[in-house]
């Protein structure tokens, strides 16, 4: 391999864009060597944290005896709401709503109501279950349903998206007919857990290691609860042991309470909750509740459509906002709406405060979306995908989005078409009808979603990245970006972008930990933007360099602009082949800077949320799903038996990577969609809070066949980072096909004749009462 | 009665020879690697036995010799480890600073996204390239049940599993080792019994099941510890102290697996993956349903023993072994008695278990000529779950179509794995027809009134129990009614 690379290198670059590398920490993670924060050494005389929870749902504290938790073995100090030295909130959007430590009430099972410190975390830990708390009960309600009944608050303002006039068209449509849907949520379980470690400095300095997405975030938020500058705060993110929206807001109350206390001590602090104490305290994708009113032709094609999306929100707003914004947004899907009304209902609940996970609502709002096209379906008699065909955005008329942006890069039809012929998707539905028809227990079903995603942050001023590159005087070139790698390749298509700018091999690109220190105010990690934003603001940290060096060359060799070009490991100056580090050195010697800040923002995007108008995405990301599945007709059980994808990632940075996430967002959504369930009891107590009884797909689940396709022919319509479309969250509901094909094979117990309405998750449970009540009739 | 104690305990960690005097009860393998020895590849994920990051493999001497088997590091304690041989994934990054093969097609494979799960997939791929290097999807994925990962959707590490095989095991280390290591580990569980004590607590070793039972007559409020996959737990989740710990996991009388005319006895510290190959070639069915059992390091840890002393609703062997009519011995001093499984489970929490007695073996007899059998487990997920109803069948039909005798047992359904004698009763004397079965569908109710909880819902246990005698039914007539992932022929006895 070596060898190979060698003589290319002449040719051509080592790890430019738009060829397949390994994850640069690949060997790192193979080997256990890649360092994650509890892997650090301690510094000498380390704490630890360990958070006390609440253990009623929602109750006023009459009371808290810490005595026997302050006289445990070990520990150091305990700290309540009151410790906060700055304000104590942690509210993301500084709505006030969100305690570090609760102080007076509880409004979840399981709040953090206290943080132990102990010499060890096993100490800390320990006397954590010692307090004696005296509650007074209040009423709660965990599930949407309940929260509306109960006439609970919004967290958060609803929003609305209007088009046409859905009331009007609804009155007048040739058929019409109401339903509605509950979409579960999903905890991301991520494999590391939530850890920060804080190392106090000099005056009110504070060093944060944090396995966050939103460094900056993490920054403000400690400042804020220590009641300093920002400026006093640095935060230093390496990698994350995966994070998929959980590390977005929720790393705020450990790193929060570690750099408390390592304040008042003037010790690192290190804080690591339990898995089950993670999935009970920290939040999840926002489980839905989804009531609509449709109007179609005879055809199936929607004439009028008006729905309602509320959302378990949890005690606090959170991200919630934005989230239950995006659900509204993907309602839509790859449809044209004429008379279109979309609302939101983001309910209070007292549960923990739901948060953003991969789609960030998107995923709901989409399969809301589509359970409406199912409907139609079977109330026209028809395959679901004919009924997608009639209603698809046209790509010069009938694109109008329901917040009144036009789809001008509307590829869905091609997509659609080509994953159909190459997964032979009509043969085998016919096939499995015919399969069904002679088979009494054992049923099959297939079906075809396509999905269309929203690129860019919904809050504008999010789109903005920056990017700190260095060359030194050998030639080696240190990168660092406001974004943050949590498994997803990041690093390693930003590094690719850099050496394909300067036109060195990939291995001249140093990569490093995001630090605040490096790249001040940087957005999360998060709505799929990283490579976008990111690759943008190092490609123009890169330009400012190369515009120096060329500025250098011209005077220094007496060439035109024109005769100075980076050409692999070389720069071309005139007639003369100089090798990339002599004359980075000769650089240096004339004195020329090294180094820039690169910056991007986000061109030709608005929003008005008022209005629910503009132009909030840059552009889309398509992609489309055909599933097959067998379920058992005694007992629910199911297999998802093969899965063909098609999938567009504009001109691919670096295509192995691309199929890495296309591949995992989709076993991420089918375990959504199929065994990962929340369970709460009459307590209002989350039951399934660690993998023992919380299911998310194993190898054994993946699709028995799966054929994963990047559509090679597309190519980003905007002038994104090398064309590259964002992949982080759209192959997330590529997942849809599994439940609608699971819903067409219990429908075949009642010859197709009544839409199943599957709830997500569908676990076995869920298909076997469906097949009973449809064999009810 | 003279056993020699020991005060130390003693394994191999990789390439050294560790002698521990001060162990707590209760340190996990994972802290003591993490915390001690700032060997931090093994990472923690769920310190409960179910994500596999902190898989290591484990090296001891079992009857058919040295093995190694995939662990979980952070449900197993270091007092379980004596005369063991440890070996992280630090082992491998001793190959002069080049990558294992695994690792290398892990790479290749892009087969690691956050890499945090990644150190445990590599370790339960090693296991499983020792015993073979070359395996087909099926024995992939049965040995990565135990290992999550929540980014690549595994395909990528299937691809660098089937690239493994194109590497050969004989020049590996732990081959070339093999005799070595084994002497070693010989020399090591030198007939001793093992004591620690400590402030922590106090950890026993028993030489022997002679030697359990004395230890157990001085101290018979003493935990008793097998695999550790329950016990484990109670420390990681709970913070119980254990102590006095006595282990029991590598004594080497209660391993033993006979086979002889009358069936099959095992000792109480046969694993499930020791069990597996004389009950998947003796019961039908048997072998899919044991491989649903946790994932594969909870089958290499975890005792069909355990299972059964610990007296869980929703084991998975009771409902099997009750309807094989199996038998249980406990022994207490020097005297075994022994009593039908069925009749070991009185109520939720209690069983027939007196302070001092402990469960030496268990009987199962063979199935005879004639009678068909199946067990079912249903849960959520497939593979590595707990069941929400686990059901075994156990029928013969006379030649004219008649049930001459039937065994039903289910897990899920009640406070404690539990025969349904209703439903028995109608099937037995009668036609083996559908119109009976369906009539004994109905006495369900008659024999189980089961809970709803976050596994499953009281109307879909029952639902699920009724259908599977439909199923089974269909199945002894010879019909295919189960969605299969790999096919299988569904043994018959």
């Amino acid at each position: 391999m070596g060898h190979a690379a060698e003589t290319r290198s002449s040719k051509q670059i080592s790890g430019g864009v738009h060829t397949s590398r390994r994850h640069d920490s690949a060997h790192k993670h193979v080997t256990g060597s890649a360092e994650y924060i509890d892997d650090m050494p301690e510094p000498a005389g380390t704490l630890h944290a360990y958070l006390g929870l609440s253990e009623r749902a929602h109750a006023t504290i009459l009371s808290i005896d810490l005595s026997a938790v302050r006289s445990a073995p070990g520990v150091v100090d305990v700290l309540t709401g009151a410790d906060v030295p700055g304000e104590n909130d942690i509210s993301p959007t500084a709505r006030h709503d969100e305690p570090v430590l609760a102080e007076g009430q509880c409004e979840f099972y399981g709040q953090p109501i206290f943080a132990v410190i102990a010499k060890t975390r096993a100490q800390a830990r320990a006397a954590s279950f010692l307090a004696k708390v005296e509650y007074q009960e209040r009423d709660f309600k965990t599930d949407v349903s309940s929260a509306i009944e109960a006439d609970y608050p919004h967290v958060t303002p609803p929003l609305t998206l209007a088009y046409g006039n859905a009331d009007d068209a609804l009155s007048k449509a040739t058929n019409r007919f109401s339903g509605e849907m509950r979409i579960g949520g999903q905890d991301h379980f991520y494999l590391e857990g939530q850890i920060a470690m804080a190392i106090p400095g000099e005056d009110d300095e504070v060093i944060v290691f944090s396995s966050t997405q939103h460094p900056s975030e993490i920054q403000h938020m400690v400042a804020h609860a220590l009641g300093t500058p920002s400026a006093a705060v640095t935060v230093k993110a390496r990698r994350m042991g995966g994070g998929f929206g959980g590390k977005e807001t929720q790393g705020n109350q450990f790193a929060a309470i570690a750099a408390i206390a390592a304040k008042r001590h003037n010790r690192a602090v290190k804080i690591r909750p339990d898995r089950d104490d993670d999935m009970i305290a920290t939040g999840k994708r926002h489980d839905f509740l989804m009531t609509f009113d449709v109007g179609h032709d005879d055809e199936g094609r929607i004439e009028g459509l008006s729905a309602v999306f509320a959302a378990r929100c949890g005690f606090s707003s959170d991200l919630s906002g934005p989230v239950t914004d995006r659900a509204l947004f993907h309602a839509d899907n790859c449809y044209f709406l004429p008379n279109v009304r979309l609302t939101s209902r983001p309910m209070k609940t007292n549960t923990v405060s739901n948060t953003a996970f991969r789609g960030f609502g998107g995923p709901q709002g989409m399969l809301g979306g589509e359970r409406v096209i199912e409907e139609i379906a079977y109330a026209v008699g028809k395959d679901p995908l004919e009924i997608r065909k009639l209603n698809f955005y046209g790509e010069t008329e009938r694109n109008i989005t329901p917040y009144h942006q036009s789809v001008d890069d509307n590829i869905i039809a091609r997509i659609v078409e080509e994953l159909e012929t190459s997964s032979d998707y009509q043969a085998r539905r016919k096939a499995i009808i015919d399969f069904n028809q002679t088979s009494p227990v054992i049923r099959k079903g297939i079906a075809l979603t396509p999905v269309k995603f929203g690129i860019s942050f919904t809050a504008t001023w999010y789109n903005q990245a920056g990017a700190l590159v260095h060359v030194y005087q050998d030639g080696s070139i240190h990168l660092n970006h406001g974004g943050t790698e949590m498994g997803q390749g990041l690093n390693t298509k930003v590094a690719q972008v850099v050496a394909d700018e300067f036109q060195v091999d990939l291995e001249t690109i140093r990569i490093t930990a995001t630090t605040t220190e490096k790249v001040p105010n940087t957005s999360a990690t998060a709505a799929s933007s990283g490579s976008d934003l990111n690759g943008m603001a190092a490609a123009n940290a890169a330009e400012q360099i190369k515009t120096r060096l060329v500025a250098f060359a011209v005077e220094h060799y007496g060439v035109h602009e024109e005769q100075v070009t980076f050409v692999p490991n070389h720069v071309q100056v005139g007639n003369q082949l100089i090798p990339f580090a002599d004359f980075v050195k000769k650089a240096y010697f004339a004195r020329v800077q090294l180094s820039a800040a690169g910056f991007y923002k986000t061109p030709d995007i608005h929003w008005d949320r008022e209005k629910g108008q503009g132009r909030p995405f840059f552009y889309f990301a398509y992609g489309a799903s055909v599933s097959e599945v067998s379920i058992d007709t005694l007992t629910g059980e199911y297999h998802v038996d093969r899965v063909d994808v098609l999938h567009d990632v504009g001109r691919s940075l670096n295509p192995a990577i691309d199929l890495g996430q296309v591949e995992g967002a989709f076993v991420q959504g089918m375990g959504w969609l199929t065994t990962e369930e929340l369970w709460w009891d009459d307590n209002g107590r989350l039951r399934t809070h660690a993998p023992s009884t919380y299911k998310i797909p194993l190898a054994s689940d993946r699709p028995k066949e799966f054929n994963v396709q990047l559509a090679t022919w597309s190519t980003n319509k905007e002038r994104t980072i090398r064309r590259s479309k964002a992949v982080g969250e759209p192959p997330f509901m590529l997942a849809n096909s599994v439940l609608e094909a699971l819903s067409m094979a219990t429908a075949s117990v009642a010859d197709y004749k009544t839409c199943p309405r599957l709830d997500a998750p569908a676990t076995p449970e869920r298909i076997l009462l469906a097949v009973e009540r449809l064999r009810k009739g | 009665m003279n056993i020699a104690v020991r005060n130390e305990l003693r394994f191999l960690l990789n390439g050294e020879v560790v002698h521990l005097t001060q162990v707590s009860p209760t340190l996990t393998l994972l802290d003591y690697l993490r915390l001690h020895r700032q060997m931090t590849g093994s990472k923690e994920g769920c310190a409960e036995g179910d994500c596999g990051a902190c898989t290591v493999l484990v090296g001891r001497l079992s009857q058919s010799g040295l093995v190694y088997e995939s662990v979980n590091a952070c449900i197993r304690f270091v007092g379980s480890l004596d005369a063991c041989h440890v070996v992280t994934v630090e082992h491998l990054a001793e190959l002069n600073g080049r990558l294992h093969p695994i690792q290398q097609a892990m790479v290749d494979h892009h087969g690691s996204q956050c890499g945090f799960c990644t150190p445990g997939v590599v370790m339960s791929l090693y296991g499983l390239w020792l015993e073979t290097p070359s395996s087909n999807a099926e024995t992939i994925e049965k040995n990565l049940q135990g290992n999550l990962c929540r980014c690549t959707g595994y395909e990528a590490i299937m691809r660098a599993a089937e690239e493994m095989g194109q590497s050969s095991n004989s020049n590996d280390t732990l081959v070339v080792n093999h005799e070595g290591v084994r002497q070693k580990l010989s020399e090591l569980r030198d007939g001793s019994r093992l004591v620690l004590s400590g402030t922590d607590g106090e950890i026993v070793v028993p030489a022997s099941a002679d030697d359990l039972a004395n230890v157990l007559a001085n101290s018979p409020d003493a935990t008793i510890v097998a695999g550790s996959t329950d016990v484990g737990l109670w420390v990681t989740k709970h913070m119980r102290d254990i102590s006095p710990a006595v282990f029991i996991n590598n004594i080497p009388d209660l391993q033993m697996i006979t086979e002889d005319a009358t069936g099959i006895t095992f000792g109480a510290g046969v694993t499930y993956s020791e069990a597996f190959e004389v009950i998947a070639r003796t019961i039908p069915t048997m072998g899919d349903f044991w491989n649903r059992i946790g994932g594969q390091q909870v089958r290499n840890m975890g005792t069909v023993g355990g299972n059964i002393a610990n007296g869980s609703p929703i084991g998975d062997t009771p409902p099997p072994l009750i309807a094989l009519e199996a038998t249980v011995t406990l022994q207490k001093g020097a005297t075994q008695r022994t009593v039908p499984l069925e009749d070991f489970f009185i109520a939720y929490g209690k069983q027939d278990r007196q302070s001092g007695d402990f469960v030496a073996s268990i009987h199962v007899p063979h199935l005879p000529d004639g009678d068909k059998f199946a067990a079912y487990k249903i849960s959520k997920r497939r593979d590595e779950d707990i069941s929400a109803v686990c059901g075994a069948f156990r029928i013969h039909v006379n030649p004219d179509g008649i049930v001459q005798s039937v065994r039903i047992a289910f897990g899920g359904m009640a406070a404690t794995p539990k025969r349904a004698e209703a439903v028995e009763k109608i099937l037995l004397g009668n036609a083996w027809d559908e119109e009976h079965v369906h009539r004994a569908m109905d006495a369900f109710s008659q024999d189980y009134t089961p809970l709803t909880d976050w596994r499953a819902s009281s109307e879909y246990r029952m639902l699920a129990a009724r259908n599977l005698l439909k199923r089974f039914f269909l199945e002894t007539n010879g019909q295919s009614v189960q969605v299969l992932r790999h096919n299988k022929i569904l043994a018959e006895a």
